[in-house]
């Protein structure tokens, strides 16, 4: 059933993994190597072919110019909030850049846009499930941190359309890990999420009534996350070098992966050992020594870790609650596997977190019970519903620049509300309308997300038209925006700018070459396998004429079965499938008296009493014709 | 719930034309006899759940009709269906979320009333406040009477503190003290409150029953007590951002 094989995807900062529900448990699905992780990193190789996953890791050191990590940073992102990005991560901006374009990436001598690298991250899962089902797969859900803000919602769905993904929801990643987690503990209580993965930190606070998942409270910070730890340590290394070795490697890319990579182990290291330590080659052959102990590694990210605090002790108190009143506190995200991180945890909700759950997959698993239930649902997922909220409160720019809030943060959404308009001049035709995401007061502090245009106001004194703008928050946290002109009940036009993000236009041109690839990837595969069945039917027919009941056959009869058997092995050499199967499907036919012969004779006393459907019970021989299902016994 | 919706059906439904699936009579946000989500009404936030306009509600209830309403109303559950049934899933799930978010509290369901009754109190406050920000003065607010000497006082320290901390300046004892007024504004805060529940209380008596005057009495004490009460959360707003809180 193509609506069963909806997936879950979790598009992470450093790893992304797809999962499905088998029936009632959400599982894993590896890839082609057997990792159930694959790093979100995509390379190009010297011949030009795109390169995703451990693939593409080596490339990180061999040409960093050639490879992307972390490309989530970048989604709905402009250039003017990333220049601390720019400073800490090797991301090359393509030279001609526009103002008030969308992103693009250097990746050899191409550019990309985010969307598009995570694009070819998400298609890279995509392939992976579809060769774990043998079936195309279309529809996802597909994982956001909780505190993305609507650009950045927009450029993560985006991102799948581009990879042909219907993406059926977006699901914040702290309430995907909740599922997973309720389906497994089916409990009532309060419970916090505290994610901190490779790139981004969620804190949801949720209650659990019945199967109902309400987020009460969410908050977080989309730049905060292990890389910023690594940033850290790869900072003093260069320091370090540059002391004793009176080196500056600052701007060898090379070298600069070389250490990160090296950083890396040790601080994972770091979380089962006491101390470790850097051994890294440099170039011109001079190496770089150092012992970390854990001490010291603790003591240096905990300016780090500490910037979760203050997000935490918000969300609690927009919740209303107290540390106290939280039953239990959900650890999700590698960087949660850190013991200081742990300790902070618990000193912050006054108890030990629960740490059974894998931090790595928790997150797609729970994206799988969320495709199930959107999917129509099984046993496992009954009752189970998500009630989630927006993480930023929307508003509009009012006169002198200030914002005035429509929607609250932390509203239940799907969430509505409705403003009116109106002119200033004497048959005036156009409104803006600049609306906002954040929590300060001044337009200018918030994110802008868009400027409408409400066109075509009919010509009407000043004051006159009373234009009714309806701000909806969809349940993936996107906002719609539709707009009427009450007097004379006209729709009005709305102009959408997205402040940040690709046009429909330029998502749709971006779908269409990976599109193409997806259909011919489904056409290959589909020509593949009904040559397969052609092979199968044949031979079962090669069984048949050597049954008693091809004698009972008319030469009539027999004359037919070989024009159809003619026609099936014509078509088989050509590349359209369906044509072979038609063909398939007219031999079928043709041979439904053989078999029943061979029924009747051979196999009449086992098979007495029973239907088709039961007699092939247990085994399926190649797809179902009754050639293939005499032949069976 | 499913219970109180079979028994007590929405004027809306009984006006529209049944279940636009199977044609059941019964149907208001859902079909009761096939479970299809329905067009939305265009229905104010007390009759969407059934509720009288009255200001004393059962809170752990709503909560349950909440719950009981979102199982058949969410998107999540119309994934599925055709394009015009995700849609009214769509609306009639924000118009739910609407609804519970202004009447589980009781400030925002008190505002809420009052609109409805067709006092735009937020709307009056917000009009004004930003015709003077066109203006570029700042807008002036009555100060409740019994307020107006602490009011005062305070104003002239939070200046003083604000005077200071430009200079780089510190006065721990003027802190405290101006610390000390906030606990007692958020007390007053709290007796606001109590007062409203008693109009509340005046008001839901007075529904379906009581006389014009009576009903604007209550509904102008009503938006007093929010005034007053408005006034001293801003007060409480401008302290702790001097006290950086």
């Amino acid at each position: 059933m193509a609506s069963d094989r909806v997936v879950g995807i979790d598009l992470g900062t450093t790893n992304s993994l797809v999962a499905f529900m088998h029936e009632e448990s959400p599982v894993v699905i590896p890839g082609e190597d057997g990792s159930n992780l694959v790093p979100s990193v995509v390379a190009l190789d010297e011949r030009g072919q795109i390169l995703v996953g451990n693939a593409a890791r080596k490339y990180l050191i061999e040409t960093p110019d050639r490879s992307i990590y972390s490309i989530k940073r970048l989604m709905g992102r402009g250039v003017e909030d990333i220049q601390e990005e720019l400073k800490l991560f090797p991301f090359r901006l393509a030279d001609d850049l526009q103002p008030g374009e969308v992103l693009r990436i250097k990746l050899g001598d191409k550019t990309f846009t985010p969307p598009e690298i995570s694009a070819l991250i998400l298609r890279q899962l995509k392939r992976n499930a579809e060769r774990f089902f043998n079936a195309p797969v279309t529809q996802a859900v597909i994982t956001v941190p909780a505190y993305f803000n609507d650009a950045q919602r927009q450029a993560t769905k985006d991102a799948g359309r581009i990879a042909g993904l219907d993406v059926l929801r977006l699901v914040n990643e702290p309430t995907a890990a909740s599922l997973a987690y309720g389906l497994d503990k089916k409990q009532n209580g309060i419970i916090a999420v505290y994610d901190l993965g490779g790139g981004t930190f969620d804190i949801s606070i949720l209650k659990l009534h019945d199967g109902i998942f309400e987020v009460i409270a969410t908050n977080g910070d989309t730049h905060l996350g292990g890389d910023d730890i690594d940033n850290l340590l790869i900072r003093i290394a260069l320091d370090d070098i540059r002391g004793d070795l009176g080196l500056d490697l600052a701007r060898n890319g090379e070298a600069v992966a070389t250490i990160r990579k090296a950083v890396i182990e040790a601080k994972i290291a770091l979380s089962s050992q006491a101390s470790t330590k850097l051994d890294i080659e440099l170039p011109g052959g001079k190496r770089y020594q150092r012992e970390i102990t854990r001490e010291q590694f603790e003591s240096l990210i905990r300016p780090v870790i500490d910037r979760t605090v203050g997000p935490s002790k918000q969300a609690l108190k927009d919740a209303g609650l107290k540390p106290e009143q939280i039953d239990e506190v959900v650890l999700v995200g590698g960087s949660t596997r850190i013991p200081k991180v742990r300790a902070l945890v618990e000193e912050l909700f006054h108890r030990k977190p629960h740490t059974d759950l894998n931090p790595d997959e928790v997150v797609a698993l729970g994206a799988a019970v969320q495709a199930k239930i959107l999917a129509g649902g099984s046993h496992a997922t009954e009752n189970m519903l998500l009630l989630d909220v927006t993480p930023l409160s929307l508003g509009i720019e009012v006169a002198g620049g200030v914002t005035d809030k429509i929607i609250l943060r932390n509203s239940t959404i799907p969430a509505s509300a409705t403003q009116y308009y109106t002119t200033q001049v004497d048959g005036q035709a156009n409104v803006a309308i600049h609306v906002l995401q954040g929590e300060r007061e001044l337009a200018k502090d918030c994110r802008s997300l868009a400027r409408f245009d409400l066109k075509g106001v009919p010509p009407m004194p000043a004051g006159m038209p009373r234009i009714e703008v309806k701000f909806l928050i969809d349940a993936n946290g996107i906002l719609h925006v539709s707009a009427r002109e009450q007097r004379s009940g006209k729709e009005a036009e709305i102009e959408v700018q997205p402040s940040y993000g690709l046009t429909d236009e330029q998502v749709e041109s971006m779908i269409l070459d990976s599109f193409d690839y997806a259909e011919d990837d489904l056409r290959q595969r589909q020509l593949i396998e009904a040559r397969n069945e052609t092979q199968t039917i044949l031979s079962a027919l090669e069984k048949g004429r050597k049954s008693p009941a091809w004698g009972k056959l008319t030469s009539n009869e027999k004359k037919q079965i070989a024009k159809l058997e003619n026609a099936l092995n014509q078509v088989t050499t050509e590349d359209d499938y369906t044509a072979i199967r038609k063909a398939i499907d007219a031999l079928n036919q043709g041979t439904m008296r053989l078999a029943e012969l061979m029924m009747d004779g051979a196999v009449s006393t086992a098979l007495k009493g029973k239907t088709m459907d039961e007699a092939d019970e247990g085994e399926a021989p190649a797809a179902g014709h009754p050639v293939a299902k005499a032949d069976f016994k | 719930m499913a219970e109180s919706l079979k028994s007590a059906v929405p004027v809306e439904a009984a006006n529209g034309t049944g279940c636009w699936s199977c044609g059941d009579m019964r149907a208001a946000q859902f079909c009761c006899a096939c479970g299809k989500v329905q067009p939305p009404r265009p229905v104010d936030y007390f009759a969407f759940f059934e509720l009288p306009r009255k200001l004393h509600v059962d809170v752990a209830q709503l909560e349950q009709d909440f719950y009981e309403l979102s199982r058949r109303l969410h998107p999540d559950l119309a994934a599925r269906a055709d394009q015009r049934e995700q849609d009214w899933s769509l609306e009639q799930s924000s118009l739910l979320n609407d609804a519970y978010r202004t009447l589980k509290d009781p400030i925002r369901r008190t505002h809420y009333l009052l609109q409805l009754e067709g006092i735009q109190l937020e709307e009056q406050s917000k009009a004004a406040t930003e015709k003077a920000r066109a203006a570029g003065e700042i807008k002036k607010q009555v100060v409740p009477p019994d307020l107006l000497e602490e009011v005062f006082e305070l104003n002239m320290q939070l200046e003083e503190l604000r005077q200071m901390k430009k200079a780089g300046e510190d006065d721990p004892a003027l802190i405290e003290e101006v610390g000390r007024q906030k606990l007692e504004l958020e007390e007053k805060n709290e007796a606001l409150l109590d007062e409203l529940k008693k109009y509340w209380a005046e008001w839901d008596k007075l529904v379906g029953s009581g006389s014009a005057e009576e009903r604007k009495k209550t509904l102008d004490q009503m938006v007093d007590a929010l005034n007053r009460r408005n006034y001293i959360r801003n007060l409480v707003r401008d302290v702790n951002e001097v006290l950086d809180l």
